[in-house]
């Protein structure tokens, strides 16, 4: 059987990302599986610009951000495999994939990461009646048939649901000569990120609707359902690795990795992401913690595996966090905790406590749950709390 | 002219079909749709019932019993997906016991084989998830669960093979008898020129009252029946093992909970008459009502796994039974209408039946081919096969590596295969049926523009003239920016 190192099932930024950190790591045996026919993953059809603030300090369009690090993953000599599936990953490490070349093939790993991003919540899961006739999308689904395949929907739009995806179609469905009739959207507040909104129905005057409760016709021949990105993680639960409720990602440590030793996981399967540079420094972690498990003896391992684990606590208005758990001894000298507050917050504070004590807090003019929130949780003071349990981030109104 | 011709292609039209292609006679199917599989066989339970149900002495029970005995040798010859569940009849409180009583004297009048009443504990050891409340279950181990669509496409196939010509896009809009003693033959009017045939078997579905309203004085009416499901996500596939039926009484006929012979939860479905024939939508109300019902039976109902909800129609009659047989004032037409549930489970049976029928009605003399071809191979699914046959496949066709619908994991070997066999498909929904792509979790969302792209190239048409399913249902209107320049 073939084996690898490390091998990264999926190449969008995340799975690229982790897989340059790997290499810069020291780890020389890595492969990137991607189903796609190209690197790139979601940023291929994102060729709207405002990628690539936060890492590059200038504005690139999604397939620019990818081609960076693609482009990387070359110069590295990184090996991948294009247009081929993984179906499946067994607990000896072992993933089984299907190709048109090689066919149904087995490889093995000694350290895995997931990367495989996620997909779009679809009409049946919102329970939504009526008929069934064409012209019903997932943003994304139009997204990618405007986008890469050149081809129109429909011209008379109504889309449903607010997240960036559907913001980002309403611009791009108007510039190509549709009308965007309307956005609807269940929730008393936007899913979307808030430059979005100004973007892409301001600027266009394209009526957002929310909550109200009330019925009204609107004729189109084209409706975008924009209604929720879920985790693609029938691999993970294939593996058994234990899943988070509220993200549908897997269960993390401060390493990045799973319930099961030596798979990690990053990006969008993890949970969604609004922002690809978080995505990049996410993964950048989870490859660079893959190479550091695959390099580390066993005896290393085990020993750090006895450690207590310190819990972290998702209190008052905060609905998850990534990751769940910190090693205090294997942790690096900042672990960056991303969370999604439970509703919308004018001048609320982020609070964070150390079992009873609390130890940073921080007023914020606005959050809501289409931003994703962060907190940093610094090594010095992990460690000069003894028998330290649970670390609770809370939002005190 | 024809010796035969059936009007439309579902499950019943399609048997039919397929028996009479055992005969050297000349038989074409005349279908409205541009599919095969288009009405009321795509959207039911897929049930194959055991016979307990249908009235003692009526036309559905002697059909059911027979018809479920036939599936399991059917099912092999052609290939498809078919597994005998076993079902219960569930009952929440004493009093319902003696509906239970009632149901296994008809049953055993029926000759339904191995059915039997059991007790709480057994229906609890049966399925573990059942509700707290059951008190008692009517199980019948031969109870079924088939894959509708490909028993109806399947046996289409198999019929074309044996020389059945199907016209798709062909309706019927008028019949016209010309009489001449016994060797009657009609002339048939459609949106596809004319038909002539000495012998018209009327299949239509919820239409077939206007099919035989054409021709005879003696008017029948079909009542559309709505019924309304809700379809879950694999992971409840095995959530229980059984099709569970709730015992019919104040509660009207109660709705059912059962696995799909792929894998899936299904429950429901309501019953509502509704004027127009063409209303398969789906009703809040519906939903909401077939969820509370099924909470009876099992304990949770997940509504969070939700993939999908449908609805199909029954062809329902005043009488409650099938109608099968020549038209008594035009000879040679034969009815086989009102065929609602369990008419799927009836499908081999009446098949026979209505082969039986043509050889009594002796219009036209019927001698078995020699060169009959009983059996029909299914498109292989790549991922089940055993992994020598797998790779053997790949190797000699590479498109079999390529998987194209991730929640089912079908490769594009499978969906050319659904594309260039008899009858091919022309259309999403036709892929669906054919192959299953599609119809997992994500819904199309992910194979939707690959399978777009397969069909054009297979079949070489434009983008632009790939439709969803039967009727205007075009996928897109046309390449970027040439809406503007339309529009202008
Ligand atoms: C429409 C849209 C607009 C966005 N707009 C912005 C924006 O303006 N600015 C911004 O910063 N961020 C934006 N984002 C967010 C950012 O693009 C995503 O968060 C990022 O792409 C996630 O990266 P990922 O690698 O986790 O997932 P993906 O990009 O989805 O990559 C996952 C990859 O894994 C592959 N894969 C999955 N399963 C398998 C398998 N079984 N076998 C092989 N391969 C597999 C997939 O094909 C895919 O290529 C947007 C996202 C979307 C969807
Ligand atoms: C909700 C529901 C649940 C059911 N559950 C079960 C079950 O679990 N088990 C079971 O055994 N049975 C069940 N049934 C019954 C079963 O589905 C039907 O008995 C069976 O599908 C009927 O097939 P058919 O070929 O008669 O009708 P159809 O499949 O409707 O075929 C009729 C065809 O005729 C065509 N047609 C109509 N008019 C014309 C015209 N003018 N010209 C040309 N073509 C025309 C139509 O397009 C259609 O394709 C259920 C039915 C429903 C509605």
């Amino acid at each position: 059987m073939e084996s690898f190192d490390i091998i990264i099932i999926g190449g969008g930024p995340a799975g690229l990302a982790a897989a340059v950190a790997a290499k810069e790591e020291g780890c020389n045996s890595i492969l990137i599986i991607e189903r796609d026919k190209e690197l790139g993953g979601i940023l291929n059809q994102c060729i709207h610009n405002g990628f690539g603030l936060h890492t590059f300090r200038e504005e690139l369009t999604g397939p620019e951000y990818a081609e960076r690090y693609i482009e990387r993953v070359k110069e590295l000599n990184i090996e991948y495999k294009l247009n081929t599936m993984v179906i499946d990953i067994n607990s000896k490490k072992q993933v089984t994939a299907m190709n048109k070349t090689e066919g149904h093939f087995t490889i093995q790993a000694k350290a895995i990461v997931l990367a495989m991003g996620c997909r779009e919540r679809a009409r049946g899961a919102l329970g939504i009646p009526g008929y069934r006739p064409a012209g019903i999308y997932s943003a994304g689904t139009a997204q990618r048939l405007v986008n890469i395949e050149g081809l129109m929907p429909g011209k008379e739009v109504v889309i449903l649901g607010s997240g960036d995806i559907g913001l980002i179609m309403a611009r791009r469905m108007t510039l190509e000569g549709a009308t965007v009739k309307l956005v609807a959207e269940l929730m008393p507040y936007s899913g979307g990120l808030k430059r979005n909104i100004v973007q892409c129905l301001d600027d266009y005057q394209i009526p957002l609707r929310l909550s109200q409760g009330t019925e009204e016709y609107f004729s189109c021949d084209t409706l975008l359902l924009s209604v929720g990105l879920i985790p693609e993680n029938e691999l993970s639960q294939g593996l058994g690795i234990n899943i988070e409720k509220i993200t549908s990602g897997p269960i993390v440590n401060d390493q990045l990795e799973t319930s099961e030793e030596g798979i990690f996981a990053c990006g969008n399967v993890l949970h969604v992401h609004d922002l690809v540079d978080f995505v990049s420094e996410e993964a950048s972690l989870a490859g660079r913690n893959a190479a550091r498990y695959v390099i580390v003896s066993a005896e290393m391992r085990e020993s750090l595996a006895k450690i207590n684990l310190i819990e972290l606590i998702s209190g008052k208005g905060v609905r998850y966090t990534v990751p769940k758990y910190i090693n205090p001894i294997k942790m690096d000298e900042v672990v960056t905790v991303r969370f999604r507050v439970d509703k919308v917050y004018r001048e609320g504070s982020i609070r964070v406590t150390f079992d009873n004590n609390e130890v940073w807090k921080r007023r914020k003019k606005i959050m809501a749950p289409g931003e994703m929130e962060e907190v940093k949780i610094k090594r010095q003071d992990v460690m000069s709390e003894s028998k330290l349990q649970n670390i609770t981030i809370e939002i005190i109104e | 002219m024809y010796d035969v011709i059936v009007i439309g292609a579902g499950v019943i039209g399609c048997s039919i079909a397929r028996e009479l292609s055992r005969y050297q006679i000349k038989i074409a199917v005349l279908e409205k749709c541009s599919d095969i599989c288009e009405g009321t066989s795509k959207a039911n339970s897929g049930i194959v019932h055991a016979g307990y149900d249908a009235k003692a002495g009526s036309i559905k029970s002697k059909l059911n019993v027979e018809g479920n005995r036939m599936m399991e040798s059917l099912s092999k010859d052609l290939d498809i997906p078919f597994h005998r569940n076993g079902s219960l009849v569930l009952s929440f409180r004493e009093e319902e016991r003696e509906i239970l009583e009632d149901l296994l004297q008809n049953g055993l009048k029926n000759k339904v084989p191995d059915i039997r009443i059991i007790k709480k504990e057994e229906v609890q050891h049966l399925e573990p998830n059942i509700s707290e409340d059951v008190v008692a279950a009517l199980y019948a181990p031969t109870g079924g669960i088939i894959c509708p669509f490909t028993l109806n496409i399947a046996l289409a196939e198999n019929a074309c093979t044996n020389g059945v010509e199907f016209f798709l896009e062909t309706e019927v809009v008028n019949i016209e008898k010309q009489q001449r003693n016994r060797s009657s033959n009609y002339q048939i009017q459609t949106s596809n020129g004319r038909f002539d045939s000495r012998i018209v078997i009327n299949a239509a579905g919820v239409y077939a009252d206007n099919i035989h309203n054409m021709v005879s004085e003696n008017k029948i009416k079909i009542i559309a029946r709505k019924g309304e499901y809700c379809l879950f996500d694999k992971n409840l596939g095995s959530y229980i093992k059984h099709t569970l039926f709730q015992t019919p009484g104040k509660f009207g006929k109660g709705i059912l909970v059962t696995p799909t012979v792929h894998g899936n939860l299904m429950i429901g479905p309501t019953a509502t008459d509704v004027e127009n024939k063409e209303l398969t939508t789906t009703t809040q109300s519906a939903m909401e009502e077939i969820i509370a019902k099924a909470e009876r039976s099992v304990k949770h109902i997940p509504k969070r796994q939700i993939i999908t909800s449908f609805s199909g129609l029954r062809a329902h009659t005043e009488g409650n039974d099938f109608i099968i047989g020549e038209v008594v004032d035009a000879p040679g037409f034969i009815d086989v209408a009102g065929i609602e549930s369990p008419g799927l489970s009836c499908t081999p049976a009446i098949g026979k039946f209505v082969a039986e029928l043509v050889t009594d009605i002796d219009i036209i003399p019927l001698v078995k081919k020699i060169d009959f071809i009983s059996t029909r191979k299914g498109i292989p699914h790549i991922i089940e096969l055993p992994k020598e046959e797998r790779d053997k496949l790949i190797k000699e066709t590479p498109a079999y590596g390529n998987v194209v619908c991730r929640c089912e994991t079908i490769t594009e070997g499978e969906i050319i295969d659904a594309i260039q066999r008899p009858i091919g498909a022309k259309t999403l929904d036709g892929i669906k049926r054919r192959t299953r792509s599609g119809s997992g979790r994500c819904q199309a969302g992910f194979c939707t523009p690959k399978i777009m792209e397969i069909l054009a190239r297979e079949l070489q048409i434009n983008l632009e003239d790939i439709s969803k399913s039967s009727g205007e249902s075009n996928l897109i209107i046309g390449k970027n920016k040439e809406i503007g320049w339309m529009n202008k």
